[in-house]
């Protein structure tokens, strides 16, 4: 178990360091000198050279970026060129908000979607099956950005029930803040449904053609049971992976979210960023979501072994 | 239900109805600019924000230009925009994918450790790094998102090429003295175009709605040219005034997205039994 554990890991340094390496290079390709954008189009030719020098843009490129990543690793992530607040606390912040919306998105969707795709593999071809595709093939297919105008519109400004814009930290008003998150909630629910219920059906269906399940049917134990205890068990792990992927890409698709429903996330921090070429900002942004994405994916693997026997540890 | 109401088998339903959506989407893309009854960019300010009228079959935007024009102009932008980029990333997908199963050892060892790095980040980050640095613009989206989906490419087909290289078929190709260019061509590839079609339906869909994605972001097709995505955007402060500017647009992407699902289900069905669902 532990060996398994080192090995999975170690397979994750190379990858991060890749990682690191596609952002630095990503923001070098910005057009524009970093040093001239954050001085602005007022500085004196003498002081753009004073800062070049003093961020280490006169060095070779291996330098900077070597430079860069021992400032990354001892959680320097440099200062945002428009407010000048650190990157790095001003990240944590903002995935607070993200994070807590994206969690709970995830974890109702798959306690909707996993029953619900178990339950159209075990009713396959009749009609629950077919409610149950179709549903999900509608929810995919809708944009998760306008699913949520829809519900601001008609929760928001038709009826009145939920506020529309804002945001407030759980920690400072629980019900305010419950009252604010149940529309991007709601929304994210609805469009990761889809997938996580279609994905749940297909795996169960493999399945329950396996021959251990014929046994234990064989056996006289009730299809619930049969479902449960002995295709459920096997079937969750590749809906897992699954799970464990959109965890993480939402974290880069939350942006639109944000937008639609003005929550300060991180998302929207990165667009921002781009925006008002914010380089630090976004070279922050992107090496932290794809760092959680990496470090998501290698928890789900570590976990893995104990939801499917078959993949040895 | 409505497929068991006409007694049609679910995928023959999905392939029909899916295909004449996506039908649909390509004649009103490639024949908008005559089917449109007014220039998408024809501002009208006497109509500003009216809901649907005869002179405006779907109303007009916020500076009064026509909605069902901008719709089908927005089709336009989707439709070639999810093309292209399909094309781009199939055509360098299928180059890099083959190179490394067929060479395999050293180059295939390096390039799928960077591939593989590309695959760490998810899809749509990728997308906006690449927006920045291209800037927001119709050609500037086709490649990042070209680069952004490349790496799926060159896993499945790197996947296929691999697993078919090892078949007897390709074997006999050796043995009958067929240099490794002509085996390639004439017995590797062709039987790569299964799993590539597959992905191909699939990657339509995730482009469609990727870039409205991007555009509703303001990261996207630039304003004032229409696109589904930033129609929506601009929309967005004249909610409580003109739905219509609201539901619309979001419904183009819908349905048609619905339509490429479906299509690429009854596809993937077809081409591929082990996935059939």
């Amino acid at each position: 178990m532990v060996r398994f554990i080192l090995s999975r890991l170690a397979t994750a340094i190379p990858t991060l360091l890749i990682v690191s390496i596609t952002v630095f290079a990503l923001i070098r390709l910005i057009p524009g000198d970093p040093a001239t954008l954050m001085l602005g189009d007022l500085a004196q030719p003498g002081q753009v050279e004073a800062l070049r020098h003093q961020m280490g843009l006169d060095q070779p490129v291996i330098v900077q970026y070597l430079i860069w990543l021992g400032n990354v690793v001892s959680g320097d992530f440099g200062q945002s060129i428009s407010t000048h607040q650190a990157v790095l606390p001003l990240i944590l912040e903002r995935f607070s908000v993200s994070a807590t919306i994206v969690l709970l998105a995830v974890f109702l969707a798959s306690l909707i979607a996993v029953p619900a795709g178990m339950f159209a593999a075990w009713r396959q071809d009749r009609f629950g099956d077919i409610a149950v595709i179709a549903t999900s093939t509608l929810l995919l297919s809708i944009p998760s950005f306008w699913l949520g105008l829809m519900m601001l519109m008609v929760f928001g400004l038709w009826l009145g029930w939920l506020p529309v814009v804002g945001y407030v930290p759980f920690g400072r008003d629980f019900t305010g803040a419950l009252l604010y998150t149940i529309m991007p909630v709601a929304t994210l629910v609805m469009v990761e449904s889809g997938s996580i219920a279609r994905m749940a059906r297909a795996s169960t269906i493999e399945v329950a053609r396996l021959d251990y399940i014929t046994h234990a049917r064989a056996k006289g134990l009730s299809e619930p049971a049969v479902m449960w205890r002995h295709a459920f068990k096997n079937a969750f792990a590749p809906t897992w992976t699954l799970i464990g992927l959109i965890l993480g890409s939402l974290l880069a698709n939350i942006a639109v979210i944000e937008t639609v429903f003005t929550i300060p996330g991180l998302g929207r921090l990165l667009v921002d960023g781009i925006y008002a070429r914010d380089y630090p900002v976004v070279q922050g942004c992107m090496l932290f979501v794809a760092f959680i994405y990496v470090v998501v994916n290698l928890a789900v693997d570590l976990v893995y072994p104990l939801l499917d026997p078959r993949v040895t540890t | 239900m409505i497929a068991r109401a006409l007694k049609l088998p679910r995928l023959r339903f999905n392939g029909l109805v899916g295909g004449i959506v996506v039908a649909m989407l390509l004649f009103i893309a490639i024949a908008g600019p005559w089917l449109a009854p007014y220039d998408p960019l024809k501002l009208d300010l006497m109509s500003r924000l009216k809901g649907p009228s005869p002179a405006h079959l779907l109303g007009a935007d916020e500076f009064g230009r026509d909605v069902l024009s901008r719709l089908m102009y927005g089709a336009r932008t989707s439709a070639w925009i999810a093309f292209s980029t399909v094309a781009f990333a199939i055509f360098f997908g299928v180059i890099v994918g083959v190179l490394a199963g067929f060479l395999r050892g050293w180059t295939d060892r390096i390039l799928m450790t960077f591939n593989d790095a590309l695959l760490a980040f998810p899809g749509l980050l990728l997308a906006l790094g690449f927006m920045a640095v291209f800037g927001a613009s119709r050609n500037g989206i086709i490649i990042a998102l070209g680069l952004a989906y490349l790496p799926v490419v060159v896993r499945v087909v790197r996947g296929a090429v691999l697993s078919i290289r090892e078949r007897e078929f390709v074997e006999a190709s050796r043995v009958m003295g067929n240099s490794e260019i002509i085996t390639m061509a004439r017995h590797v590839l062709p039987n790569c175009v299964a799993p590539i079609t597959v992905l191909a339906t699939t990657m339509f869909g995730w482009i469609i709605l990727s870039e409205s994605a991007l555009s509703f972001l303001g990261l996207g097709v630039p304003p004032p040219a229409p696109s589904w995505g930033n129609m929506l955007a601009t929309a967005r402060p004249y909610i409580s005034q003109s739905p219509h500017l609201i539901i619309l647009p979001g419904l183009c992407i819908s349905i048609t997205l619905l339509g490429v699902n479906m299509l690429g289900d009854a596809i993937r069905d077809r081409l591929d039994p082990k996935m059939q669902s």
